[in-house]
């Protein structure tokens, strides 16, 4: 019984599997950057893009690349490597941008201990502390809460962490949330999705109360609106990507709130993109 | 002598016997011997200071002083239009190919960019077979980091070595002979952001090499390496207090604005300088008679200088150190607080030349700002700044009584503000390509851009998830309806003495010059051009398979006849455009390059070739 029919067989079972790898969702996500992705899958990106696959009756496929500069999306999704990204703003140019799926915003953090009642970026109480702030080196701009305090001449009070970090450690942004555990600093401003999930973690207890003004002056946003990324041409993924997010809405909700997202609704509802 | 030792033995006996002879008689040229030397045929007032190229290419420049000049004249003006390819190889890499081959004796070595594989060729063999190749098993993981292509710029050799750097942060000795390797020495982390692409120095009995990474916020350091262990000997950083950049009672900058304690750290906002780049990705030139080395710095971190005020030193600055001790002898800071992203990791050119009838031994850089700087190379003083691509705009000039630029105040950026019209772009009026110093015609020869850029509306951005508002950068052609240039620039007079220009695209080029009085360079759409050095008048040309952003070299081969190397592969920051992957729909994308780049996609594709070419 014949080697032709079980090489057939075989052949079967090979073509399948490629049919099978071939559906899923390809998926280009850092390996090591919680609370969003990492390789074990432990990320609220992870969990939403499962939810997804599964909403479009797929699995996903993970391409693993380290997010950093801006040759990222050229080197993954733009290369075809994978065929979503996860997590990218919602007017980010270089991709076609899903509905949000959540709306979040940079937050101050402290340590409850010390008694801060920091609201505004334009707290006078802000000149007398040491603010952790992450920095990006490649571009012509930078995170916002780094800006903010350079456009008010507060140097002195900024200590800077590379928003990269040290691959070598777990979850390289995440120094700076540890610092304001250990005191190496006195507050941080932070993206809220990084502040309330490694803050849950720490053991001293956090603060945390989103930045205001949301629009810091001349034009410096605090909130952003997040989407699901695919190339510009795959405008029919996209539509089924918008009708999933639709139906998982309320499953989304649970896995962000679970990871400690703040959470700005009513925009997210409005669909307004910053 | 070296040349008609072929020809003496027997015809049969060549291939075998020949070799051997010929590479006993070649030796090794006293790159290091201090002295300086007049070039046959050169201006009588112009003298090399360490001996240049003549039959091999021992360091990434040719020489130890960066002129990239050979004394090889057999090709010359009246028969280069004869020059074919007489071998041709394919790296199998679509990358960059910058750098060139070094030719030590009777082989030539090439270093691929990553995997940043090292292939040995005899060039005794017909069609220089492969010898052997050294796989380095760079970490793939450093691929992700590097930020504008996986390139690689070279190697240098020494006592029997050829010693490269590989885009993982490795530097490798490996035997010239067997491809066996020596030892290797990790000197950075791909973790914290590090790359190096630049290629080593050898001098004496070490090995430089400075690191790359500027946008990933690493801090830039020169270390020094024992050339025969591999063993770190110094290290010095280009930002931080004195005692990180080597900085003692020794130091003696020219000009009060680089004098003072701990500049590397008061320049900036507290802890700024931890992230603060001035990496070293460019060349490395050496004065043997003085004996110092030179290096240029990269841009300060972060890029948006709203973040940093402050001189941010020392980035975007010439560092003269002594090289066995590192210590920090002089140094000039060409553009104190960047604003325009100009590294100056350009090459340092060493050369003795009158000036205002004066000896005075001279640093010559052709730099990214798009001024020439012509600095005494013992004391540091500027003592010539001149425009050489016109269309330079964000300084009118610079004041030598000072050493500082005059910046013109509508070319300052800010986040969030728009600056139309900033000349050069960040891609510079060059690049780290080097330019050529002919000793016969007192003329160096600069691969030059005209391009501009625009500091436009913000547009969202993110990195690990985080998002934020980044101002976008686009550039495009420079005024004049054409985007390169090959600029003649007379030294003496501080003044270009003619150009070539070409249409398309920025030389992204080396160049080469020869006691042939004949020019070579690339350009970006894939021709190799031979011209006259006297005239600029065109010669030659050939079309080559892929764009060539690499380094042209020349060599005497086994046969005693003279050859020209280059490789083609469209690749770099610039030539990244080419990349199938990467879309010209967004004038953005690579940092801002696209918009000046768009048409590279209907002129090149990529793939790493080598071509050499002979009468």
């Amino acid at each position: 019984m014949c080697s032709a029919s079980r090489l057939l067989l075989a052949a079967g079972a090979v073509l399948s599997l490629a049919t099978l790898q071939a559906a899923d969702l390809r998926v280009c996500a850092d390996p090591n950057n919680l609370p969003f992705s990492n390789r074990q899958q432990q990320g609220f990106d992870n969990q939403i893009a499962k939810l997804i696959a599964a909403d479009l009756g797929k699995g996903v496929t993970y391409v693993w690349a380290p997010e950093r500069g801006e040759s990222f999306v050229r080197k993954t999704l733009l290369a075809k490597r994978c065929d979503v990204l996860m997590g990218i703003p919602s007017a980010y140019p270089e991709a076609l941008a899903s509905e949000p799926y959540y709306r979040s915003t940079y937050v101050f953090l402290w340590r409850r201990d010390r008694n801060l009642q920091v609201r505004s970026l334009n707290d006078p109480a802000l000149h007398r502390l040491r603010i952790g702030v992450h920095v990006v080196s490649d571009d012509a701009s930078n995170l916002p809460p780094a800006q903010a305090l350079a456009n008010r001449g507060m140097f002195r009070n900024m200590v800077s962490y590379s928003i990269y970090g040290d691959l070598s450690k777990p979850n390289p942004p995440a120094a700076l949330i540890d610092a304001v555990a250990r005191g190496n600093v006195d507050l941080a401003i932070v993206w809220g999705p990084l502040a309330g999930f490694f803050a849950q973690r720490e053991a001293a207890r956090m603060a945390m109360v989103p930045v205001s003004p949301q629009v810091d002056r001349p034009f410096l946003p605090f909130t952003f609106s997040i989407s699901i990324g695919v190339r510009p041409t795959d405008k029919d993924l996209l539509k089924s990507i918008n009708s999933a997010l639709e139906h998982r809405r309320n499953e989304i909700r649970k896995i962000l709130m679970s990871y400690g997202v703040p959470l700005l609704d009513a925009d997210l509802r409005a669909g307004s993109r910053p | 002598m070296k040349r008609n030792c072929v020809l003496l033995l027997p015809i049969a006996l060549v291939a075998v016997v020949s070799l051997a002879g010929c590479s006993r008689m070649r030796g090794d040229p006293k790159l290091d011997a201090a002295g300086t030397q007049n070039v046959p045929g050169a201006q009588s007032d112009i003298h090399v200071v360490s001996p240049v190229s003549s039959g091999q290419w021992l360091t990434p420049e040719g020489d130890l002083a960066g002129t990239r000049f050979s004394a090889l004249d057999q090709i010359n003006t009246g028969n280069v239009k004869g020059l074919h390819v007489v071998n041709e190889m394919t790296t199998g890499i679509p990358h960059g190919h910058e750098g060139g081959p070094l030719v030590v004796n009777s082989t030539m070595y090439v270093v691929t960019p990553y995997p940043n594989i090292l292939i040995a060729l005899d060039l005794s063999q017909p069609k220089g077979a492969v010898k052997w190749k050294f796989d380095p098993h760079a970490d793939p993981r450093a691929v992700g980091i590097a930020c504008c292509d996986v390139v690689n710029r070279g190697a240098s050799y020494g006592d029997g070595k050829i010693v490269y750097t590989t885009l993982d942060d490795q530097t490798i000795a490996v035997d010239a002979n067997s491809g066996k390797e020596v030892w290797r020495t990790k000197v950075g982390d791909p973790n914290l952001g590090e790359t190096i692409t630049s290629a080593p120095l050898i001098v004496k009995n070490h090995v430089y090499v400075g690191n790359a990474g500027g946008e990933l916020g690493v801090r830039g350091k020169m270390v020094a390496l024992d050339l025969s262990s591999g063993k770190e000997v110094w290290r010095a950083y280009n930002t931080g207090p004195d005692k990180d950049v080597l900085i003692g009672s020794d130091f003696k900058p020219f000009y009060p604005k680089d004098q003072g304690k701990d500049l590397g750290a008061a320049t900036w906002p507290p802890d700024q300088w931890k992230l603060g780049g001035s990496t070293i990705w460019g060349w490395i030139t050496y004065d043997p008679e003085l004996n110092q080395i030179y290096y240029g710095t990269g841009n300060p971190g972060a890029w948006n200088p709203d973040l940093r005020p402050g001189d941010n030193k020392w980035s975007l600055s010439v560092i003269a150190r002594d090289p066995d001790t590192g210590h920090a002898k002089w140094a000039y800071q060409f553009t104190p607080h960047d604003e325009w992203d100009y590294d100056e990791i350009m090459e340092n050119i060493a050369v003795d030349m009158n000036w205002h009838g004066q000896p005075r031994k001279l640093l010559i850089h052709p730099a990214r700002n798009g001024f020439v700087f012509v600095l005494d190379r013992q004391s540091g003083e500027l003592l010539s700044a001149e425009i050489f691509e016109k269309s330079t705009n964000w300084a009118s000039g610079y004041d030598l009584h000072t050493g500082l630029p005059h910046k013109v105040p509508e070319k300052a950026t800010h986040q969030g503000k728009i600056t139309e019209n900033i000349c050069p772009s960040s891609t510079g009026g060059k690049e780290f390509v080097p330019s050529s110093l002919s000793p016969r015609t007192g003329l160096l020869y600069i691969p030059a851009h005209n391009t501009c850029m625009n500091y436009q509306a913000l547009q969202a951005n993110y990195i690990s998830g985080t998002p934020y508002l980044g101002a976008s950068v686009k550039m495009f052609p420079g005024p004049g309806g054409f985007q390169g240039e090959l600029v003649a620039w007379d030294v003496k007079n501080a003044k270009p003495a003619w150009s070539v220009k070409e249409e398309k695209f920025p030389v992204y080029s080396g160049v080469l010059s020869t006691a042939g009085d004949v020019v070579f360079y690339g350009t970006m759409d894939g021709w190799f051009k031979a011209i006259d050095a006297r005239t600029g008048a065109p010669l030659w040309q050939y079309k080559t398979a892929s764009g060539i952003v690499g380094n042209p070299m020349t060599f005497t081969g086994p046969d005693g006849k003279q050859y020209v190397a280059i490789y083609a592969g469209i690749g770099g920051w610039m030539g990244a455009v080419a990349f199938p992957s990467l879309s010209t729909d967004d004038p953005y994308a690579a940092l801002g390059v696209v918009g000046a780049m768009k048409e590279i996609k209907n002129y090149s594709a990529p793939g790493g070739m080598l071509y050499v070419f002979g009468l």
